[in-house]
């Protein structure tokens, strides 16, 4: 059905608008790194991205981060995931109690949080290891409300009870259930749970700086206080790099999705 | 108890809560035969056949297949083929795969050729080869269940356990795919327990329909005794339609519509009782001086179904062929007396 002009019209101010809405800043932010900031700089300069590779600890910061970034990934699929599935699965009585659990990071500010665990990640730097990497264990809990959320949308929009019993009768332990029927099917909400979880990650600020740890999001920071520019550079080149990972996520294109009529 | 019997449910109790689901069901099946079990939502023929996929758990009670006690085997180990009421074709999966998964899974790792060729066998077995790389929200509803019976047979189950599968689909696919489920069952001979509330598919395609109620067997017969000799009075009113018409009964039988016909087995046997007519059991004759008339009538297509109102009030529906039902429209005096066929006599009140 061709659509009217006024609502095509519509549909595209509002695409324009939130188009506008995210790529300002983000030109806002090209602008700025790009600005002379020294006597010798004339006219627009690439000085502030020449200089992110000379960064001390900005590399190892960003490796870092993307390391906890992986951990937290790993827990989220080993861990968060299969015990959404087995909740939603077995426990159904559980599951009001599993999502108030799940929203306390959200309710508790990040400062109570760190002054609870600070004794924690004391003893955790004495005893096993200083790396920021021990953060992943904060993070896997500080992710837990936007990605169960998401977790939870995503398996109540399928029918897994009777996906699991059609795999079990067919022959399939509650492993094979799990990590081969239900969590391909719920791809895109373990998908959107785990973008939104690196999300954090890399953007967490508050308990890395006060532990005082030395991640990718502390290390921008330390830089902005020596030079604006650089440090807006590299937020900028962080946020295309998000989005090139975002961009490179193999999907699959299903094309053809036509409704066959019944043959007698 | 037949010792010969390839599946046994001996004497099976489960509880929800207060509520009795299974109350000491007890049925056999011969290898190769489909029973179908019928009855009205709630009555427990899901729970008795969860059980037997071993998918539901049992108070009490023994579950014997091909002379093993498969009572407390895990699901995954029981060897049964099942085809749920709700889609159930893993989404990810085309066509194919969904049908090569149980295989797949088998102890004895079964070759990818010969999965393959026992894949392509059964997708043509449901008329489905050429779908075999779509995946499931390419299928309509019928065509999903076509690939779920054909995921369910390719592992070669012990026993096929279908939960109501035709009841998400409209009336002509459910009446293709009930027949087509038929055949596959009697070219492979594979032991089949069908599980619906639908009388109609029941009778069609089973053996023998097991009619159940609160968690009883009721009865357990092929369709044409079940339908034609009801033991009791809820399988008789429950499978297909019944006029009850009061009458007096004695020594075996009851008179009714000014004749008397004999009464079967289970029927009240002195006093006051109500039969329970069948509309095929009632002849109707026109005649100026009979001693009813046709309210409405109904046509059917190779049938016509009246509906009469007797000279006493009493209304009564009969069901006759449509050529002599020719002429018999609203307001026509009719003459109606019954056949001579037994028929079941509850008690009155």
């Amino acid at each position: 059905m061709k659509q009217s002009m006024g609502v095509r019209l519509w549909r595209w101010t509002i695409i324009s608008f939130v188009a506008l809405y995210l790529l300002v800043p983000l030109y806002a932010m090209f602008d700025f790194s790009t600005k002379p900031f020294g006597f010798a700089d004339k006219g627009r300069t690439f000085r502030a991205w020449t200089m992110i590779a000379s960064q001390p600890d900005l590399l190892a910061a960003i490796s870092r981060s993307l390391i906890t970034a992986a951990i937290v990934m790993a827990l989220i699929l080993f861990m968060i995931v299969p015990t959404a599935i087995w909740v939603h699965l077995k426990l159904p009585g559980l599951r009001r109690p599993f999502e108030l659990l799940c929203l306390l990071p959200l309710a508790i500010p990040a400062i109570v949080i760190v002054v609870g665990i600070a004794p924690l990640y004391r003893w955790i730097s004495i005893n096993i290891s200083e790396s920021p990497i021990t953060l992943a264990g904060v993070y896997s809990m500080l992710i837990l409300p936007y990605t169960y959320r998401s977790l939870s949308a995503a398996l109540d929009a399928v029918d897994i009870h009777t996906l699991a019993e059609a795999a079990t009768t067919l022959g399939a332990s509650i492993s094979r259930v799990i990590f081969g029927i239900i969590m391909p099917t719920i791809k895109t909400g373990i998908v959107n749970g785990s973008f939104i979880a690196i999300a954090l990650v890399l953007g967490e600020y508050t308990i890395s700086n006060i532990l005082n740890f030395k991640t990718f999001q502390v290390v921008i920071a330390q830089i902005g206080r020596q030079n604006g520019n650089v440090a807006v550079a590299v937020s900028l080149a962080s946020l295309l790099f998000v989005i090139f990972l975002l961009l490179i996520i193999p999907t699959k294109k299903r094309q053809g999705a036509v409704l066959d009529v019944d043959v007698a | 108890m037949s010792s010969s019997a390839y599946v046994q449910l001996v004497d099976l109790v489960k509880h929800f809560g207060k509520v009795k689901a299974l109350d000491g069901l007890t049925i056999d099946i011969a290898e190769g035969e489909l029973v179908a079990l019928l009855g009205p939502s709630g009555c427990g023929k899901t729970t008795a056949l969860r059980a037997l996929a071993g998918l539901q758990g049992l108070d009490r009670g023994q579950m014997i297949v091909d002379g093993k006690d498969v009572t407390f085997h895990n699901a995954n180990k029981r060897g049964m083929g099942m085809v749920f009421q709700a889609y159930s074709l893993f989404p990810h999966m085309t066509a194919r795969e969904n049908v090569e998964y149980g295989l797949k899974l088998r102890a004895n790792k079964i070759a990818a050729d010969n999965r393959k060729a026992r894949s392509g066998e059964l997708l043509d077995l449901v008329g489905l080869s050429s779908h075999a790389n779509h995946y499931p929200y390419q299928l309509s509803g019928g065509q999903q269940q076509r690939i779920a019976l054909a995921r369910a047979l390719a592992i070669s189950p012990k026993v096929l356990l279908l939960d109501e599968p035709l009841s998400a689909l409209d009336a002509k696919v459910r009446t293709q795919l009930r027949e087509e489920i038929r055949r596959i069952q009697v070219e492979l001979g594979t032991t089949t327990l069908f599980v619906t509330h639908d009388q109609e598919e029941a009778l069609s395609i089973a053996d023998r329909v097991g009619v159940m109620r609160n968690g009883v067997l009721e009865q357990i017969a092929a369709p044409a005794e079940l339908y034609d000799r009801p033991r009791t009075a809820f399988v008789a009113e429950f499978v297909g339609l019944t006029n009850p018409i009061a009458g007096k009964v004695s020594g075996g039988t009851i008179e009714i519509l000014g004749g008397v016909v004999k009464t079967l087995p289970g029927s009240v046997t002195s006093g006051d009782g109500i039969a329970l007519v069948r509309p095929e059991s009632i002849d109707v004759v026109a005649s100026k001086s009979g001693n009813a008339t046709v309210f409405s009538a109904s046509f059917l297509g190779a049938t016509c179904r009246l509906s009469i109102s007797l000279n006493d009030g009493t209304r009564v529906t009969a069901q006759l062929p449509s050529p002599e039902a020719a002429g018999l429209g609203a307001g026509a005096p009719v003459k109606v007396s019954l056949l001579d066929l037994p028929v079941f006599v509850k008690a009155a009140g």
